[in-house]
């Protein structure tokens, strides 16, 4: 009895939902609130009085009226309809590290102990939390090198947005007004292109080599000049090549006056390898719903923990989680600080599981993560290197870090079928879809697989067969791949 | 795996990493606990150090309430399968798509618009977001806020609108208010507008909690005027409260974290945008709206991004602001909330929460020295003035949490004008036995 396959045969939930608001009917309802004392009402009259006729609301909300077990049922049928990392082998997912969150920290972040507080509760009544926050710190100090963080932005972008206005207060405080140009590479994240623009700086891109994949030191020569404000760029970039030369990068701008603010979004493959400070940077954002192990929430809550060397510090937003020997504060007299870059603390129930991540691998633990992607990257090249159709990018370089990309240039010349049919096609054998990659495509018909720390050398051996078998299938009957998804209830959409 | 791959160890997949940039010793972190038992116990231990807002009575609001939220709620958003996705298209994720597009059509009816984004990080940001909408609507550079905002909504704001460095930074200038009711002064805006102003941008219920009854009048001045008029609304209130799009906003945006989202010791947040289904809104938008589409086989309905071209993930550093992850759990939590509530439970949620907090402010006001700011028109949140008592907001703070309770927000900083004051926060789950336990632990401490 053949018990491994060599592919699963899936089939994706099929429930025919309708749209909410055509569900119900008038009457039904799916929850009923806590009725309103006596003593109250009589008090006070009624609720319309205290609101003054012009706004008082005329039309009820057009909402659908739906009874609980209903409501229940249609939302748990679309979860069904969800493919999440948790149900599938997810290597697909270039730069988003879509690693295994430990079902524990789910638990604890759902603790009345996190989930119940208020975010300006007096400070004797948060100890734990900001004990917490206070030692995550500590541990993003260590492993990045800077001096102190932030886990105030919500998310990647927010981070680099954060960053770049530290940039800017910096040269205003220094008095230099006029350094408004911002040099980032075409393979960093587009965020470090698009949140300095947001900021108003005006954009400087180096391109790759064609050859190395590499930005050209040359090209950032000729880029920087006394209007250079600084330096944003992701390494390893969303190639999985390291540029090796990034301290020269670094200097380079250092020599003109500016900053360098380090994208570690692609950090998975670096935990005790190598750091920002090392490397020279002064600032940097990680990604905690990624290489951190907390969940990617079908796109959040998210957190782009932000460190700064200790000349910067003082640009960081407030309040700043501080510590006097026995009791842990919120320290919001940081006068030369941007202020705020959203509500409160940040999505602090990230910081939590983070801290939970951290305190269960440790020193060694890390470092394993960060060994293990390493060596599934080059795994998963390896393997996947006869299949028809599918080159690497940048060939020369022979290793790859935490992701890598590749082309079907050849298997789109040779058959018509292009990298968005195989990302729809592959979803038909029960993983998720991949990422093809950000714009513009320098590298055509890419694909980015990142098959991070979680996965086994059975799971890439199945992810490299599924490319396999629609090689094979492409070469052989275009159609199949061209008309995917076949498995599942919803078939390509109109464009 | 490594005999595969030609090498003896990991380091000479190193090698790629020059010795300059290697990080040389052991990372210096706490030794692990390896059992998944200890580790929950040490968080565990931790948490326990906190008091939370079950344990204690809890009056502080400020931009993260303390409302109920729904089991059903709950059940949702800790299924696996929404915990774990991420970013995949509308084949493998369908019924992530469907949730977003369901919580942008609920949301528009709450609202009474048409085009609702999928949330950003917060109301804060989102109100940033909006600014800068309608400043590239418009072509100009000022924007005209209340000065009754909370200061920390407007420091994110000011971030947003670039530094005052930037040509063509956005420049907020702040309009007065009314000292006795908190009302915007038209007077004052009128003086202040021109044809520079980009937006006004007010809050309904506000930062302090009264409503801003001019709505109608302040959006004729900002549309005499050429400016956009930006409301900023929390949305638990519209089953009472007129929906801004009713009197002249043109964007409206707000928190979603009262709509089924814990609290989260403030990261319960997410922030909405909404406008007409008007191009020239619909391209400014730097957030994510979800479209419904046909299939080619014409059966069932697929979901896409629509006019994804604006973002950055098309355009880079020519996109609209920028995007990225944000809060869609919380926006399925809202989605579920919203379909629970219906009509009628969003209806019934306004008129409690104003019931129970204008009793809560009755009773205060008949403690000796206390003084209710703004009444009567308040929704949810009201000042508390301890200005003609012997003791300080936060000394009445301190007191109080002896008796077990988190008084209200100190705003004395904020707003030294209105004095000792604290913003109180009543919802749906204070009881009356709640209101009267505040005011005879206060009355003890003011005594």
């Amino acid at each position: 009895m053949n018990r491994r396959p060599e592919l699963r045969r899936y089939h994706a939930h099929i429930w025919d939902e309708p749209i909410v608001m055509q569900m119900g009917q008038k009457g039904e309802r799916g929850i009923i609130l806590a009725e309103v004392e006596d003593a109250i009402k009589r008090t006070v009259g009624e609720a319309p009085s205290y609101v003054p006729r012009n706004m008082q609301r005329k039309e009820q909300p057009g909402l659908p009226e739906i009874s609980q077990p209903h409501v229940l049922r249609h939302y748990l049928r679309l979860s069904q309809e969800t493919l999440g990392m948790a149900l599938n082998i997810d290597i697909g997912m270039g730069t988003c590290t879509m690693k295994y969150s430990p079902q524990v920290s789910e638990e604890l972040v759902r603790l009345p102990g996190f989930a119940e507080l208020h975010p300006y509760q007096d400070e004797e009544t948060v100890q734990g939390i900001l004990e917490i926050i206070y030692h995550f710190a500590r541990f993003m100090s260590e492993i990045s090198g800077m001096h102190e963080f932030t886990f105030q932005p919500g998310g990647g972008a927010h981070g680099i947005y954060t960053n770049v206005c530290m940039i800017r207060k910096y040269h205003e405080t220094n008095g230099e007004l006029d350094r408004n140009e911002m040099i980032s590479t075409l393979f960093s994240h587009p965020a470090d292109a698009a949140c300095p623009a947001t900021a108003g700086f005006k954009i400087i891109t180096l391109y790759p080599d064609p050859e190395t994949g590499l930005p050209n030191i040359e090209a950032l020569k000729a880029a920087v000049s006394r209007h250079t404000a600084g330096f944003m760029v992701t390494n390893p970039e969303d190639t999985g090549i390291f540029n090796p030369s990034i301290n020269e990068f670094v200097d380079i701008i250092h020599e003109v006056g500016g900053l360098c603010g380090y994208d570690q979004a692609n950090s998975n493959a670096l935990f005790g390898i190598a750091r920002a400070k090392e490397a020279g940077f002064d600032m940097c954002h990680f990604n905690i719903h990624k290489a951190f192990s907390s969940p990617h929430g079908c796109m959040g809550p998210a957190c782009g923990a932000v460190g700064v060397a200790e000349a910067l510090s003082e640009y960081l937003p407030v309040p700043i989680v501080t510590y006097d020997g026995s009791r842990y504060h919120l320290d919001y007299h940081r006068p030369n600080s941007i202020g705020k870059v959203r509500a409160f603390l940040g999505n602090i129930e990230t910081v939590v599981r983070a801290y939970a991540w951290i305190m269960s691998m440790g020193s060694e633990g890390l470092r394993q993560v960060s060994e293990t992607a390493i060596i599934n990257t080059n795994y998963l090249i390896r393997k996947i290197s006869d299949v028809p159709g599918v080159s690497m990018a940048y060939p020369k370089q022979k290793i790859r870090l935490d992701q890598v990309r590749f082309s079907l240039e050849k298997l789109k010349e040779d058959t018509g079928v292009g990298t968005d049919d195989v990302a729809r096609r592959i979803v038909d054998f029960g993983v998720q879809e991949y990422f093809t990659s950000h714009h513009p495509w320098v590298v055509p018909e890419p694909f980015l697989p990142e098959p991070c720390d979680t996965y086994s050398k059975e799971d890439i051996d199945y992810w490299v067969n599924i490319i396999r078998r629609i090689s094979e299938e492409a070469y052989k009957n275009p159609e199949i791949t061209r008309t995917a998804p076949h498995n599942l209830r919803k078939h390509k959409r109109e464009n | 795996m490594l005999n595969e791959l030609g090498v003896k160890s990991i380091e000479e997949l190193l090698t790629v990493i020059p010795e300059g940039l290697r990080f040389k010793r052991p990372l210096n972190l706490p030794k692990p606990h390896q059992s998944e038992f200890e580790l929950k116990t040490h968080v565990e231990k931790l948490l326990s150090k906190n008091r939370t807002c079950k344990e204690y009575l809890n009056f502080l609001g400020g931009g993260c309430w303390q409302h109920y939220v729904p089991a059903v709620v709950d059940e949702i958003i800790h299924r696996a399968e929404f915990v774990t996705a991420y970013a995949g298209n509308t084949y493998s994720d369908l019924g992530k798509w469907q949730t977003f597009f369901e919580f942008q059509s609920m949301m528009g009816e709450l609202l009474d618009m048409e085009a609702v984004s999928l949330p950003t990080f917060d109301w804060a940001s989102a109100a940033g977001f909006a600014v800068r909408m309608a400043s590239r609507i418009s072509g100009r550079n000022e924007l005209l806020i209340p000065r009754t905002i909370s200061p920390e909504r407007l420091s994110v704001i000011e971030n947003f609108c670039q530094s005052k460095s930037v040509a063509g930074h956005i420049t907020i200038k702040s309009a007065d208010y009314d000292h006795r009711t908190g009302l915007l002064s038209i007077e004052d805006l009128k003086d202040k507008i021109s044809q520079r102003t980009a937006a006004v941008y007010f809050e309904n219920p506000s930062y302090l909690g009264f409503i801003e009854s001019q709505g109608e009048a302040i959006a004729q001045v900002a549309h005499k005027n050429g400016a956009e008029c930006i409301v900023g609304v929390d949305p638990i209130s519209l089953g009472i409260l007129e929906p801004p799009a009713n009197y002249g906003a043109d964007i409206v945006c707000g928190e979603i974290q009262p709509l089924g989202i814990h609290m989260n010791y403030g990261g319960g947040t997410g922030g909405f945008i909404a406008t007409r289904d008007e191009a020239k809104y619909i391209s400014e938008y730097p957030t994510q709206l979800v479209s419904i589409t046909d299939t080619v086989r014409g059966e069932g309905f697929g979901f896409g991004y629509c006019t994804h071209d604006r973002t950055l993930y098309a355009v880079r550093e020519k996109g609209k602001d920028f995007t990225g992850t944000t809060v869609g759990l919380w926006t399925i939590a809202a989605a579920v909330y919203l379909a629970l509530m219906g009509p009628n439970g969003i209806k019934e949620m306004g008129e409690e929460i104003i019931q129970r907090s204008h009793y809560a402010a009755k009773l205060l006001s008949e403690i000796d020295g206390v003084k209710i700011h703004f009444t009567p028109h308040f929704f949810k949140e009201f000042i508390v003035d301890f200005g003609e008592t012997s003791r300080t907001v936060r000394e009445v703070n301190k007191s109080l949490l002896k008796h077990g309770i988190l008084g209200g927000k100190d705003i004395t900083a904020e707003f030294s004008e209105l004095g000792e004051s604290a913003l109180y926060c009543v919802t749906e789950i204070h009881t009356k036995e709640d209101l009267e336990r505040l005011a005879s632990s206060l009355g003890e401490t003011i005594r």
